[in-house]
Formats: structure tokens, sequence, C-alpha cells
């Protein structure tokens, strides 16, 4: 986790909040780095963890929650970390032998079939988080890489959002969980569905981390800038959102953060 | 906390979908052939062919990953890619899986480029140079004369020539070469008339056997580590042609509202799964001047692992304009990898174009020429403020900005 951003989002894995729909938004840029944050986050806190990862294997995220001071391998083994490899799962659909399929379902079997819902996908979220009686973790956190691969892979929009909503219920307020999400998004871009599910998303989210790049180009010490919206205005005293600005640097263990302009070059 | 990345493929059997940490293990890595790990993120990575290529994409193709290609309007540009990504797999070494559904695989590999051998290479480039200085005994400097005797900037980034071989693209590759290469094909016509009616799983007929052909070979032949017999690791190269366009029985080229509109992206996602538990990597061109709906390559970009569009000026007003004279097109790089860490190789040059000289396709930093006309005509002052838009817009790989800003 990066230190920096605890301060900024004021959250600390001492105390994790509960209840919270967080939804980490990229823009022409990749925002997996916050993936990488929460991930580590909520295990140090000791919250166990429900992580779909669509589009990356897990060794990459072994390899870079090391360098953050987490191992996966060892919150797997003693049942913190639940995590679905949605390319492993897939090929074992597609390709797996006959005996393998009479188990339980994959959570992915939208893919093969032609019914479109998610609901495979949400029993498996369900059955992962839900307290065994001898679990001692904190809260269940569900963290869902890349919510617009779903997209890709046959799921209609209509499909993904009840997904979202059944897992809202679920995690956030049975089971007083967290919920982050990643998706992409562009404004002038012509993917409707997925934009469709970005604004129904912010909609609904308490925390929108929006990670976007500079509008002057590139540039090797300031890679982007990252806003931060606290959706006050859900709140029943019906305030503004709250809309702070950052920019960020990518480093090899660390992401740091800092006011616009003020980047460690041009100090 | 010790929880070391797991050592090498070979224990782990079918379904472990997993970037292999190379670094440690110094026997393994010399196993390969034509590999060289990467120092960012401990993978082994692979030339595409094109030296130049490779260092825009941060040294070369990681293994396991997909490199895809933009074709350019008429595909010239992007075949002679694709040629160059197989003629390195021939020279490596390396096995070779060809998939085609316009031209027969075998007919691609036997116009794959010759490779120039180091004393060859090395005569083309004196051949060049004397070219070049004997125009340039002419006009010695004479002012900044202290410059005369400074070697001259390299304009093309360069890579030690061990990893990477240089192609003379107007001849063929010898038939020799390809003795001791094992190589598979795939093509489209003879695949359907060959095997009955399969499982498609809500995918295009085509792609779903073209996956069920490249598993298969994965899996026979060991590349995913599911052997442990096997002791000599190597590399599957994939090439696959033309992507997405009509002759693969996909209506996204040629419609608006497609009516099997998440074929491709579900074919790139398990191709995907596919190269990440194996030893391969693989090399699509697809046709995106063609596709009538954007959201779709948006997809297909958000799927693949590296993303390079060329824009060849073949036809378009570019091909007179003088600023472009010395190059035939232009290079995007839409996406570059961030594979095991947080950071990403980027080249600082994006703006790149490509040029193919006589024998040699080479990719370089566009460098616009000076305005040293006498009278300032209104429409060169134009053409050097559009081509100022096209540097500013820059490449998507780190991050790009909302809108063109004057400055």
């Amino acid at each position: 986790m990066f230190t920096e951003l605890n301060e900024l989002l004021d959250a600390s894995p001492q105390r994790p909040e509960t209840g919270k729909f967080t939804l980490l938004r990229d823009t022409r840029t990749d925002g997996s780095f916050l993936v990488h944050h929460f991930l580590s986050f909520y295990l140090r806190a000791g919250c166990k963890v429900c992580f779909v990862a669509l589009l990356q294997s897990f060794s990459h995220y072994n390899i870079v929650a090391q360098k953050l001071g987490v191992s996966l391998t060892a919150a797997k083994e003693r049942g913190q970390l639940v995590f679905l490899e949605g390319l492993k799962s897939c090929l074992d659909l597609l390709f797996g032998e006959e005996e393998k399929q009479s188990g339980q379902p994959s959570p992915l079997q939208f893919i093969s079939e032609s019914t479109s819902n998610l609901k495979a996908l949400f029993d498996f979220v369900r059955t992962s988080l839900t307290p065994a009686g001898s679990d001692s973790w904190k809260g269940p956190v569900l963290l869902v890489d890349d919510l617009s691969v779903l997209l890709s892979l046959g799921a209609t929009p209509v499909a993904v959002l009840d997904f979202i909503h059944y897992c809202r219920v679920t995690v956030c307020y049975q089971l007083k969980g967290n919920i982050v999400v990643l998706v992409h998004s562009n404004e002038d871009s012509e993917d409707e569905e997925n934009e469709l599910i970005v604004n129904s998303l912010c909609h609904h989210s308490d925390l929108i981390l929006w990670v976007e790049g500079l509008a002057t180009g590139f540039c090797k010490d300031v890679h982007g800038q990252i806003k931060i919206i606290r959706r006050a205005s859900l709140e029943l005293t019906a305030e503004q959102d709250l809309v702070q600005i950052y920019q960020y640097k990518i480093q090899d263990k660390n992401v740091t953060f800092f006011a616009r302009g003020l980047s460690a070059a041009v100090l | 906390m010790a929880a070391a990345p797991a050592a090498g493929g070979a224990a782990r059997g079918r379904g472990a979908t997993s970037f292999q940490r190379k670094a440690a293990a110094g026997s393994r890595l010399a196993a390969v052939a034509g590999t060289r790990p990467s120092v960012r993120h401990g993978q082994l990575l692979l030339s595409s062919g094109l030296p130049s290529l490779d260092c825009v994409l941060g040294g070369g193709v990681a293994v396991g990953t997909l490199l895809l290609i933009e074709e350019d309007k008429y595909g010239l540009y992007s075949n002679l890619l694709f040629k160059y990504f197989l003629a390195e797999g021939v020279v490596c070494g390396h096995d070779l899986f060809v998939a085609s559904a316009k031209e027969h695989p075998d007919n691609i590999l036997k116009e794959l480029p010759a490779p120039l051998l180091d004393d060859t290479y090395r005569n083309e480039r004196g051949e060049e140079a004397t070219a070049v200085k004997s125009e340039d005994f002419q006009d010695s400097m004479k002012i900044a004369w202290r410059y005369q005797n400074l070697p001259k900037v390299e304009a093309s980034p360069t890579t030690s020539t061990k990893f990477g071989h240089y192609y003379d693209v107007s001849k063929t590759m010898s038939p020799e070469l390809f003795q001791s290469i094992k190589w598979h094909s795939f093509y489209l016509p003879e695949e359907l008339s060959l095997q009955p009616k399969m499982k498609t799983h809500n995918m295009n007929s085509a792609y779903s056997r073209l996956l069920q052909s490249i598993q298969r070979i994965i899996y026979q032949e060991g590349f995913d580590g599911s052997d442990p017999q096997k002791k000599l690791k190597n590399i599957l190269r994939i090439g696959i042609q033309s992507l997405g366009s009509m002759l693969w029985g996909d209506d996204i080229c040629s419609s608006d509202t497609p009516e099997y509109i998440h074929s491709l992206t579900k074919f790139l996602y398990v191709l995907r799964g596919l190269l990440r538990k194996s030893l391969s990597a693989c090399i699509i061109t697809v046709p995106a001047h063609l596709i009538q709906n954007k959201a779709i390559m948006e997809r297909v970009t958000n799927l693949s692992d590296m993303v390079v569009g060329l824009e060849s000026f073949i036809g378009s007003e570019r091909e007179t304009n003088p600023l472009y004279k010395d190059y035939h097109g232009l290079v995007h790089v839409q996406q570059i990898p961030r594979l095991n860490s947080l950071i990403c190789d980027v080249s600082d040059t994006k703006d790149l174009a490509f040029r193919l000289k006589r024998k040699l396709f080479t990719i370089e930093r566009l460098h616009l020429p000076p305005d040293l006309s006498d009278t300032v005509s209104r429409t060169s002052k134009q053409d050097l403020a559009e081509s100022a838009k096209l540097l500013s817009s820059g490449c998507g790989a780190m991050a790009i900005g909302k809108k063109h800003l004057d400055f």
C-alpha cells in the first residue's frame, strides 16, 4: 500500500471502514497501481479478500505485492485471500475435460453459454466471502480487476450492473464489507455499453478515484493526475461532492502523490 | 514472508497460468535460445525481428505476451513486420505456428526475408555510409568545423546486435535454414473442410477452431511445461494474419452493427490465457482501419499487451508533403504492458516513423526538417502546424492528455 495515498484518503489499515463502494476509474492511462494498493491495504488490515482478477495472472499480482510487502501465496494458504484467476478459469471451462466440469459450475460459465447473466460469478463471490464460522477476519472485501473485461466476454451491461448490485447488497449491507472495482472509461469513447456501466457505477459509489493523464501530454516526472471524489451528496445532509486533485509519479515500489505543480522535479 | 516465486514450469501441470520468474536460475536461462532476461520484470524477452521495434517496445516481446499490429491501409508494412517476427523465429531456432485465412502458410514461410549475417550487414551499412560521405565531402563545415569529425547522430534507436538480427527484404530466406525448424500451420479453408462441426462456445467457428488448434499444439509439444520429461525448452512463436477480417468469417469489418460483436474479444481473451501459461509469444495483425465500430478496437487494445499501429503515407496527401519525404509512414505505439511491476519501460521518443530503404526496414524518430524557406508561404506554415499537432498528441503508453493545447 502507498502511505501517501492512505494519508490523502484518510484511511489506515488499523481501522478499515465498512460498507463502502470504491470505484477506480482510469482514462487513457493504466490505473492498476490502485488495485495493487487496495489489495495490499486490505490484506494488511486483516480483512478477508475475494479478488476477481480477470486480466492478469496470479504471479503478476504476487510479484508486485511482494514489492509492497505482502505475500499473496501466504495469504491464500491461511485462507485470507480467495483468488479467482479469470484466465485460468476460462481455459478450464473451454478446454477442460468433462470430469472436471461435473463439479462446481465454473464462475465464468456465461462465456460458453447463451445466458448472459453473471449469477455463477455472484455465487462464487458470495460463497467465498460468507464467513465460515471459524474465521477471525475483520470484514469481507471484494476486489474486481477490470469490470470492462466482462463486457468483452459477452455479458450485457444490464447483467454486469445486476451483478454489481447483488454484490453490493450482499457484501456492503449484509456482511458489512467493502467493494473496490476498476473500470476503464474515456470521455470521447465510442464504447457506449462501457460508458453506461461507468456512469451508473459513479452514481452509486461512495468514493471515486479517477486517474487520468496530464492534459499537456507525456511527462517523465509526473505520470498523471488523480481526482479523489468523496460522494458526500449520497449522505442525507445533501452536501456537495468533495473533489481533490493531486498528481502522482509511479516508482518501482511506491507511488508518490503531490499537489499539482509541485512534483519533485520542479522543486 | 519468503514466498519465492515458483521456479520453473516443469512440475506445474496443465491449468497453471502464471508468469514464471526466471531471474534466479542461470542454467534455465541459458537453455532457451534467442531470448534474454529483462532487467525490469524478470521475464524472458524475444526479439521481434526488428531491433528498432525492440527498443520501442522496451527491450523486446516478453514471453507470454501478445503483440498486436494495427495494419496500415494496404497491409504492406504490417505484413513485413509479421514476416520479420517469423524470420527471427527461424534464425533463433524457435518453433513456429502460422495461421492465415488469406495465404497458405507454406507460401508465407517461403517468402521470409533472408537474415543479414554480421559481416554482410556491416558492409551494407558501410556502403551507405560511404555513399553519404562522398556527397558530404563537398560541403565540409566552414563555421562549425570543430564538429566535422564527430560521429553523426544515430536517428534510429540502437541495440546490441547480439539480440535480434537484421534482414534483407530483397532476398528470401534459403530453405536450408528451415530444416531444423518445426512449424505448424493453420490455413482456414483447409481446416473448414477437414474437421466436422465442433463446439463453438458462442464464438465464431473459425476462431474456436484456431483456439483448439493452438491449444492442442501447446499441450502436445509441451510448451506449457506439462511434460516433465522434456528437458530442452523452446519457444513457440505464433503468428496470426489479418484477424478480424472478413476472410475469418467475422463481420466486424463490414458492418456497423455486427452480429457476433464479442467473437474477436473472446478469442483474444482465451488466447491471452493460453499465452500466459506457456512459453510462447504471439503476433497478430488486425485491419483496424476497416473496423467500423471503434468500441471493438478499444476493447481489443485493452485485451492485448503491446499494440503498435502503422500508418502509411501511400495515397494520402502526406506522400507528397516535403516534411515527410524521407519516411514511408508513422508508427503509433498505443500500449506497452506493465508486467510484474508498477512501471513499464517506455521509450522517450513518442514520434516515430518508419521507412523502407532498399533492403532494410527501420523505425526511427520523426525529425521534421527545419523551415528554411526564404519566402514564408501560408501553405507551408499550415503544414508545420498540422504536423506539430500530430507530434504533441504523443502516444498513449503512459498517459495522454485530453486535448491539444496551443503553447
